[in-house]
């Protein structure tokens, strides 16, 4: 084989594989536009007030404002369990066991955690707090808000652990040195200096965090379960937006379908919107450090 | 004057430094304690699954792995049809991903220009970041009548094939293995693309421009010095995305159509360990809950199993980066 016909043949492979790589991306981006495009066409079509005022027992005549406020609630309890204790977790991992047997243990956990099943979170969750509760109460409690807040709050643990000890890495130690040199105690210098310098790399994960959470579906299934009503009591079955969506696609009715669209266009612009902003936070965050 | 003030003084550093102390360990017991709970939750998930499907677990030992019988009536649960179907549409869906994945990764990092590369690798992202029933739903009412418009295709094309052939050979239903396999394929691909293309910027720039110098192609670049460095790392991030599609419930549940089917036949319904617990769950009592907390059980010990390896191969690349 001459040497011209060696060299058209790799350039041939070359502008070949060049090709297809354009072509995994524009269908990667067509997969994107799709699923955009359909949930906001049809969720548009269906928008309308009564999805906020109305609840769900109405069914194809009622809208979603029960799933709306027990979404809101159960998320907001869910983070409220998730964010401190993964800030602090985190924190020991970056400042107090970077290095340590246990702390790169549960560093590596942690991350196998992070995309570890929600529908097992949901089980463990039914085992550990739906089931003893209704044991308790002689079926009077069973599944509940709370409890899908504990299993939303295990789905955002690890994302907020793994951000805030990411985050504090990128601290410069010249900021510990400086503090430590003046007798400050280490807590003190975890909290008013570290986290504080951290602060909105924090945030971050806790947005994330939310972002990951709120979209969620499998764990709520048996431990909130649902409600057609409005509640807000923490120990009430609890409705949200994404088990109000499961339940009306798995319906035949085409008006149920509709609704269905009108709210996965409601979390799909939530979610995204928390990831632009996420996105945006990070993207100065970095400016600042390097 | 001086000796008398410099007493209370210290005793009052002392005092201090003893407060500050106490307080230190405090603090680092309450920190301690809250990453002790990250742990608690995986050893938790775990043992209260294994705790939760115990009737069945032991009762049926090995029996409940081999047999593929569920039949709720007659309270006989088998793990085989479920186990089937997570293995065949998880497979599936890395066989889809892995190369569109390897094919936008090289786009983002040596052939896009620089401008397109932070939007369109931002845009793979938020795929990422659609929740999953809403791949479910679009899988459901988009995907499955265009699934069900191009088996007939797939039958008179593939279906001929020698060997292959019988896998494409069925009922255009549209619900099935192979759209629930290409749903979670479209799930999986941006958790690849983000690990290839991340690893293959970690490449010292030397490396690649040594071998540009000497005349290499893009492609040969890439497929001769950027891949086997990167190995490790790269089949991390398969694997990594092989965890994500077995676990994955709410976009296989719509699209599977739940039965308890082992066939050759990639276009007949089937189900999942994930969607059978979100089927049935709710609706089932005693020993058929018991066998989905043990199905649920299998599911978090072999995406753990599939996790672990995952991150092993990944902190490899990362070991000899030197950080």
């Amino acid at each position: 084989m001459s040497a011209a016909s060696i060299y058209m043949r790799r350039r041939l492979t070359n502008v070949l594989a060049m090709i297809l790589s354009a072509c995994a991306t524009a269908l990667g981006l067509l997969f994107l536009v799709w699923i955009l495009l359909v949930t906001a066409r049809n969720g548009l079509s269906a928008f309308h007030v009564s999805l906020f005022t109305k609840i769900t027992a109405y069914a194809d005549q009622g809208g979603l404002s029960n799933a709306i406020v027990g979404s809101l609630i159960m998320d907001l309890m869910a983070l409220m369990i998730c964010a401190p204790i993964g800030v602090l977790a985190g924190v020991y991992l970056a400042e107090y066991a970077s290095r340590t047997r246990l702390g790169t243990t549960i560093r590596f956990l942690n991350d196998i955690l992070l995309s570890a099943p929600s529908i097992v979170m949901g089980l463990f969750v039914y085992v550990i707090i739906v089931l003893p509760m209704s044991h308790l109460t002689n079926g009077g409690i069973s599944f509940s808000g709370f409890a899908g807040s504990v299993a939303l709050a295990l789905i955002g643990l690890p994302v907020i652990v793994r951000t805030t000890d990411e985050m504090l890495h990128l601290v410069p130690g010249t900021l510990r040195e400086a503090a430590l040199s003046l007798g400050v105690p280490k807590w003190k210098l975890t909290v008013q200096i570290l986290i504080r310098a951290a602060s909105s790399g924090i945030l971050t994960g806790v947005l994330l965090a939310l972002a990951r959470l709120a979209g969620e579906t499998a764990p709520l299934l048996f431990t909130a379960f649902g409600n057609n009503f409005m509640t807000v009591h923490p120990l009430d079955e609890m409705a949200s937006l994404p088990i109000a969506i499961y339940q009306y696609t798995n319906d035949p009715s085409p008006a149920l379908h509709s609704i269905a669209w009108a709210g996965a266009l409601l979390i799909t612009i939530f979610v995204l919107t928390l990831s632009l902003i996420t996105r945006f936070l990070f993207s100065r965050k970095k400016v600042t450090y390097e | 004057m001086q000796v008398t003030s410099a007493e209370p003084l210290a005793r009052d550093i002392d005092k201090r430094s003893r407060a500050d102390a106490r307080h230190d360990l405090i603090f680092h017991r309450l920190l301690k304690f809250c990453a002790l709970l990250v742990l608690a939750s995986l050893i938790g998930a775990a043992l209260s699954t294994l705790w939760g499907g115990r009737a069945v677990l032991f009762g049926q030992g090995w029996h409940f792995l081999t047999n593929d019988a569920w039949n709720p009536v007659a309270d006989d649960y088998g793990a085989l049809a479920p186990i089937f179907g997570t293995l065949v549409t998880s497979l599936i869906a890395v066989v889809l991903a892995v190369p569109v994945s390897f094919g936008i990764a090289l786009f983002l990092t040596e052939i896009a220009p620089t401008w397109m590369r932070g939007p369109v690798s931002a845009a793979i992202e938020l795929l990422a970041g659609i929740p999953s029933i809403i791949y479910g739903m679009w899988g459901l009412f988009v995907f499955v009548p265009f699934m069900a418009n191009i088996e007939p295709g797939l039958n008179d094309t593939l279906g001929q094939l020698p060997l292959v052939g019988k896998l494409f050979q069925g009922p255009p239903l549209g619900l099935g293995l192979l759209t629930a396999g290409i749903v979670l394929a479209v799930m999986i691909l941006p958790f690849i693309t983000s690990v290839m293309r991340e690893v293959f910027l970690t490449v010292p720039t030397r490396l690649k421009e040594s071998s540009y110098a000497l005349g290499s192609t893009t492609w040969e670049v890439l497929w001769d010095i950027v891949l086997p460095y990167t190995r490790s790392a790269v089949i991390g991030g398969i694997i990594l995305g092989l965890g994500r599609a077995l676990g994955e419930t709410m976009a296989v549940t719509f699209v599977l159509g739940n039965s308890y089917n082992i066939t050759a036949s990639l276009l007949m319904p089937g189900t999942s360990i994930s969607s059978s617990i979100a089927n049935e769950f709710n609706e089932a009592v005693g020993i058929h809950r018991s066998a989905l907390i043990a199905l649920g059980f299998l599911l978090f010990v072999v995406t753990f199993i599939v996790l672990l390896i995952a991150r092993l191969l990944l902190r490899q690349l990362a070991k000899r980066e030197g950080n």
